[in-house]
């Protein structure tokens, strides 16, 4: 039983820091509210001719379904405990 | 014969000269400044692209920017989306099918509009643009720059002459059968190009 209540706590705590990491990975890589890129370019302008062209570079930055994703995960994680197969919590 | 031998030698020389002031333009830019830049509205965020696959050659005389023929091509396979997954659908069998298409050209056919202020001017372009292997004649504004002598500043050891060339246009992607009618509710109908392209022509 008391096995039984550690997993529990166990899972919801993996559950809220995969939540955590997701956001703030998210966060921190920029907030893109567009979808996920592999590559980010900066405009830059040839001093001869005037044309504008951009420059890429390989950087990741997470979009929303990265978000939706991670999000989606540590709910079904968190989900698991609510199986029967976990003791309920006494009052 | 003397006046005939006269009137064939002004003839050749005029020939000449008139062939002399059409200059080609390889538009093949090893600096991989030439670059193309294409956007579709859709729900989340526009789908912004590039392409920097660019080749081709533009016949033009400065002195009469009426005159103009050739061809610009892009590779396919040189379009990119931030995406992955979106590029791959983009380049893939149902969108582009880059393997079975691997160019997009336009042709240039005819000019007209011209208006010319110093070395650059505008000019409408009617050509051919030739998209997963269908072609649509279309009409284009064109901003043309001609920079004389400026070949060698751009870091080459040649000297000549450069021509820069500048669109914005729409097309849709029904017209040349990309998805045709289908997906509108996630991708727009119509695609917004903006080209700027330099050639050079290097002195012989």
């Amino acid at each position: 039983m008391q096995a039984g209540h550690t997993l529990k706590k166990l899972i919801r705590s993996a559950s809220v820091l995969l939540l955590i990491t997701v956001v703030a990975v998210w966060f921190v890589l920029g907030a893109h509210l567009g979808w996920t890129k592999t590559s980010v370019s900066t405009q830059k302008i040839d001093e001869i001719t005037g044309i504008e062209y951009p420059v890429f570079e390989d950087r990741f930055v997470p979009g929303v379904e990265f978000l939706a994703v991670g999000i989606g995960l540590a709910l079904a994680l968190a989900s698991v405990t609510f199986l029967p197969i976990f003791p309920k919590n006494q009052p | 014969m003397k006046t005939t031998l006269l009137t064939l030698t002004a003839v050749a020389t005029l020939s000449t000269l008139s062939h002399a002031e059409v200059q080609t333009f390889d538009f093949k830019d090893p600096k991989g400044v030439n670059n193309i830049v294409f956007k579709l509205d859709a729900p989340l965020e526009s789908i912004n692209g590039t392409a920097s696959g660019i080749s081709g050659t533009v016949s033009a005389d400065p002195a009469n920017p009426g005159d103009v023929k050739g061809t610009i091509t892009v590779d396919t396979v040189s379009l990119h989306v931030p995406n992955p997954v979106m590029k791959e659908h983009m380049l893939g069998e149902k969108w582009l099918n880059t393997t079975a298409h691997p160019t997009i050209t336009f042709e240039l056919k005819s000019v007209a509009n011209v208006k010319r202020d110093g070395n650059t001017g505008t000019a409408d372009v009617t050509g051919t643009f030739t998209l997963k292997g269908i072609k649509k004649d279309i009409t284009v504004p064109v901003q043309v720059t001609y920079l004389p002598g400026k070949l060698k500043a751009r870091g080459g050891d040649v000297d000549g002459d450069l021509l820069v060339l500048r669109s914005n246009f729409q097309i849709n992607r029904s017209d040349f059968g990309i998805q045709a009618g289908q997906s509108t509710d996630k991708v727009a109908e119509s695609i917004d190009v903006s080209l700027s392209i330099a050639g050079a022509s290097p002195k012989k």
